[in-house]
């Protein structure tokens, strides 16, 4: 089962949360950290790191000798990565999306694959927890080719060794958030009880709940602001499935790059029964099938 | 060549420059010496997410003229519109398309050598 861990508004607690829940799992665990812009998770686990590689996008080089400017890839593409102009051909590789639309249309074979570079994946173990990562390179503008790389190698890990995966999700309701969302059986949404955590909470929950899979909610900073998210849970029939205190302690194991599930046996408590409900609601997941973001 | 494109925000030499390129409304293109003018609608801009301002260039190049007049160009732009050898003088906001234009006609818009506006 693969369960993220997403949001709406930033820094709510995803990373708290995820990093909690991979010390308390009760089966083989990958974690995997998909907000590759700043992938932060690593910070609490702090995994040995057993490999890297670099990942590419495959991009079009045209053969300007083969190259007829009929104009059928400029056409084509929707980001303009491609472009004919008379008897110009330009491409722009930032801009392309790697669909491969490009390649299929032209009827010259003018187009051979080149390659922007991504960024890059780690993995590597923290204790008993397998551990996976996205990080984007620098300058680089589209974050969900990375992630899909990113969730290839996870499903390659699922698949030869079984168990589950926790995702650490990017912040929004957005492309990325979507991308890391969409392969999951079941969707936890942390949020704040401040009116800017509330808002993006509504947003997220809109966008999410069309994906047809389980939600469920984790208040985190809890007596803080106001109680507007638990009305708006109780009128959409959104579980909440924990709630962390707004606490100075945990403030601060924080704000020490430690995991506060392991602070005190309450939140320890916290975390385990937190995982209890998701495994509830993981029962109610239709089963997933391949998708595309 | 005699034909330019300047952006506009609407179809006459009386509508505004529009400061931008690729987003512009859309683009009035002159030819300077029989004073004829067309207007290209470029409404479609609004929707893309990327790759507006290529989509630009692409349109004023297939309009066949030798110089453009707008406010602010990006590099992506500003390369394809290089890459075809089409002039661009920049910095016209505020102008009418006629005050741009006629500004133009006296040599007072000197053209730029690069784009004066950041990538998106």
């Amino acid at each position: 089962m693969i369960f993220a861990v997403a949001s709406g508004k930033g820094g709510t607690g995803k990373t708290t949360v995820t990093a909690s829940l991979a010390t308390v799992w009760d089966a083989p665990l990958v974690a995997v950290d998909l907000d590759v812009e700043e992938p932060n998770l690593h910070l609490f686990l702090q995994p040995c790191i057993d490999g890297r590689e670099t990942a590419h996008l495959t991009v079009p080089v045209v053969d300007k000798a083969k190259c007829t400017h009929c104009g059928a890839c400029s056409d084509l593409c929707q980001f303009s990565a491609i472009t004919v102009m008379g008897q110009l051909i330009l491409t722009f590789p930032e801009m392309c999306h790697g669909c491969g639309g490009c390649f299929a249309v032209c009827p010259e074979k003018a187009l051979s694959p080149g390659r922007r570079e991504l960024g890059e994946i780690t993995w590597g173990r923290a204790g008993r927890v397998d551990f996976l990562s996205g990080r984007l390179r620098v300058g680089e503008a589209m974050s969900p080719p990375l992630m899909r790389r990113v969730k290839a190698s996870l499903e390659q890990r699922l698949a030869a060794q079984g168990g589950d995966a926790v995702i650490d999700a990017p912040p929004g309701v957005s492309c990325p958030a979507v991308t890391a969302v969409l392969d999951s059986d079941v969707i936890l949404l942390v949020t704040e009880p401040t009116p800017f955590g509330f808002y993006d909470f509504q947003l997220a929950w809109e966008a999410f709940r069309t994906l047809g899979k389980p939600l469920g909610a984790v208040v985190n900073r809890a007596g803080l602001g106001h109680d507007a998210v638990y009305g708006f849970c109780r009128e959409k029939e959104l579980p909440i499935l924990a709630e962390i205190p707004y606490d100075r302690a945990i403030a601060e194991a924080y704000a020490r790059g430690r995991i506060i599930a392991g602070i005190s046996p309450g939140l320890q408590e916290t975390f385990v029964s937190l995982l209890g409900k998701m495994r509830d609601l993981a029962r109610q997941s239709p089963p997933r099938k391949a998708a595309h973001a | 060549m005699t034909r330019i494109a300047v952006t506009s925000e609407g179809p006459s030499l009386d509508d505004r420059v529009d400061p931008r390129f690729g987003r512009a409304a859309g683009f009035l293109v002159v030819d300077l010496e029989t004073m004829d003018i067309q207007y290209i609608d470029n409404g479609q801009s609004q929707v893309m997410a990327q790759g507006a301002g290529i989509k630009a260039a692409q349109l004023v190049a297939r309009a066949g003229v030798s110089c453009l007049l707008t406010g602010y160009v990006g590099p992506k732009a500003f390369q394809a519109l290089a890459a075809v050898g089409i002039k661009v003088g920049q910095n016209l906001e505020g102008l009418t398309v006629r005050q741009a234009m006629e500004r133009y006609k006296s040599g007072l818009v000197e053209m730029a050598s690069g784009a004066n506006q950041a990538g998106r």
